[in-house]
């Protein structure tokens, strides 16, 4: 099927994409990988589009590193499918890897990319909720210098970001904080089909532990509201805490309160919400499971 | 816009000049006439259009032809040899891994990335592997023990 006409520009460099997408910034959409962007532009999902700017062409946007003190880097042009596979992600952060790989088909994680993952900003978007969990940050470019933004700032609602549009900013890159002694995350998807299906919920949990005490502690839910959400009742109600069972149980019954879902196709509002309950517990059990040494 | 772009197709060097806002699926069917690769879904769904990008199996309906601009892209047409065909193209006839076939050059494009990337595939990996590719015929037991089947022929021949 024929999409509608635009260009296509390959752009070169930062400063070209993004004075390109200022200029244009009510007509232009940026592409990564292109698996939601092509898809948006077909059928006007994302308004008149009459120039689709590239990034695969920009050097330094492929990082899948990890740099001490700072964390795993994770660049614009990064693969979801080379971060599910990557030996370096598996030994650091395996729940990214388990992230990634949720994400619909091996094709589409060929293709597609997690900085294109979050800028879509799908409130069921399946890298959400750990990048949340692990209080990551998204680095952008702009014409005057770019700056950090704390991913618990980033989405702003369907498919809405903090990014500046006027401003031409681009996401060049996420970090994100590597696990700690002590310290364990976890991020599981509940949905009908394993692969190529949106989640119906997802939650993330990262913790810190200081012997069985919950020193601190984030929980993250997907598909619940019109942002990936962090569940701070439950939060709260773990942090100084001992483990035990009917304490996750409680933290569960906070988090579903805390959470906003709508009824569709893929579930109620009410099955959701009890899922969230069921599916905290099961990820902060999850994260104590993959605690470092 | 139109552009000229140049990538390798199926072995060969290929110029070719492309409208901006033709996918690839369309560009291979209706300006190359390599039709084996099929329109499905046209969403990323169905796996019916994939292709080899650069060795890795991606959907032809998510990617715009001019993204093959200075790339490697094999499609069904090109994974026999001179005539003979692939291993997994003769254990999916041997097996009756298809019935309506329309699902089979993306499925075997599917299993031709999983082998490049995992020689020895377990049954659970062939599975993850071909997840984006939907098959309304076979129930997809068959397509799966052809792929096992292939994966240990191909062994073979690489310790022969």
């Amino acid at each position: 099927m024929a999409l509608p006409k635009f260009d296509y520009v390959r752009a070169a460099s930062l400063g070209e994409a993004s004075s390109l997408a200022k200029e244009k910034a009510a007509t232009s959409i940026l592409m990564a990988g292109g698996t939601d962007v092509i898809l948006q532009i077909r059928d006007g999902a994302c308004g008149q589009v009459d120039t689709v700017i590239d990034v695969k062409g920009i050097p330094g946007l492929d990082q899948l590193e990890y740099r001490e003190g700072e964390g795993l880097i994770i660049g614009a042009q990064t693969k979801l499918f080379a971060i599910q596979t990557s030996p370096l992600v598996q030994e650091e952060l395996p729940a990214l890897a388990a992230a990634a790989h949720y994400v619909a088909s091996s094709q589409v994680r060929r293709k597609g990319t997690l900085v294109g993952n979050i800028c879509n900003a799908s409130p069921s978007a399946d890298t959400a909720p750990i990048l949340l969990a692990m209080d990551a940050v998204v680095e952008t470019y702009r014409a005057d210098g770019g700056r950090e933004i704390p991913i618990g700032e980033f989405f702003k609602g369907v498919k809405k970001t903090a990014l500046d549009k006027a401003q031409g900013e681009i996401v060049t890159a996420v970090k994100i904080p590597a696990l700690k002694s002590g310290e364990g995350a976890a991020y599981l998807k509940h949905s009908v089909r394993k692969a190529m299906d949106l989640a119906i919920i997802g939650v993330a949990a990262w913790i810190r532990m200081d012997g069985d005490i919950v020193e601190d502690v984030r929980i993250a839910m997907g598909g619940v509201g019109t942002t990936p959400l962090r569940a701070k009742e439950a939060e709260a109600l773990l942090k100084g805490q001992r483990i035990a069972e009917e304490l996750f149980e409680r933290a569960g019954v906070a988090a579903s309160k805390e959470c906003r879902p709508i009824s569709d196709v893929r579930a109620s509002a009410e099955y959701r919400t009890d899922m969230i309950r069921v599916y905290t517990g099961r990820a902060i059990r999850k994260a104590l499971e993959t605690l470092k040494a | 816009m139109k552009r000229v772009i140049s990538f390798k197709l199926n072995g060969e060097d290929v110029e070719a000049y492309v409208q901006d806002n033709i996918t690839m699926v369309d560009f291979l069917r209706k300006q190359m006439h390599l039709t084996g690769t099929k329109r499905g879904c046209e969403e990323g769904e169905c796996g019916a259009c994939t292709i080899l990008l650069d060795g890795g199996a991606v959907d032809s309906c998510l990617m715009l032809a001019v993204e093959a601009d200075g790339h490697e892209v094999v499609t069904i047409e090109g994974v026999q040899k001179d005539g003979v065909l692939h291993p997994l193209q003769k254990e999916f006839m041997d097996k009756w891994a298809l019935q309506c076939g329309f699902c089979t050059p993306g499925m075997i494009m599917s299993a031709l990335s999983l082998l490049h990337e995992n020689p020895h595939p377990t049954e659970q990996q062939i599975r993850d592997g071909i997840a984006g590719n939907l098959c309304r015929c076979t129930g997809y037991a068959k397509i799966v023990e052809a792929i096992d089947a292939a994966a240990k022929v191909l062994a073979k021949e690489v310790g022969a």
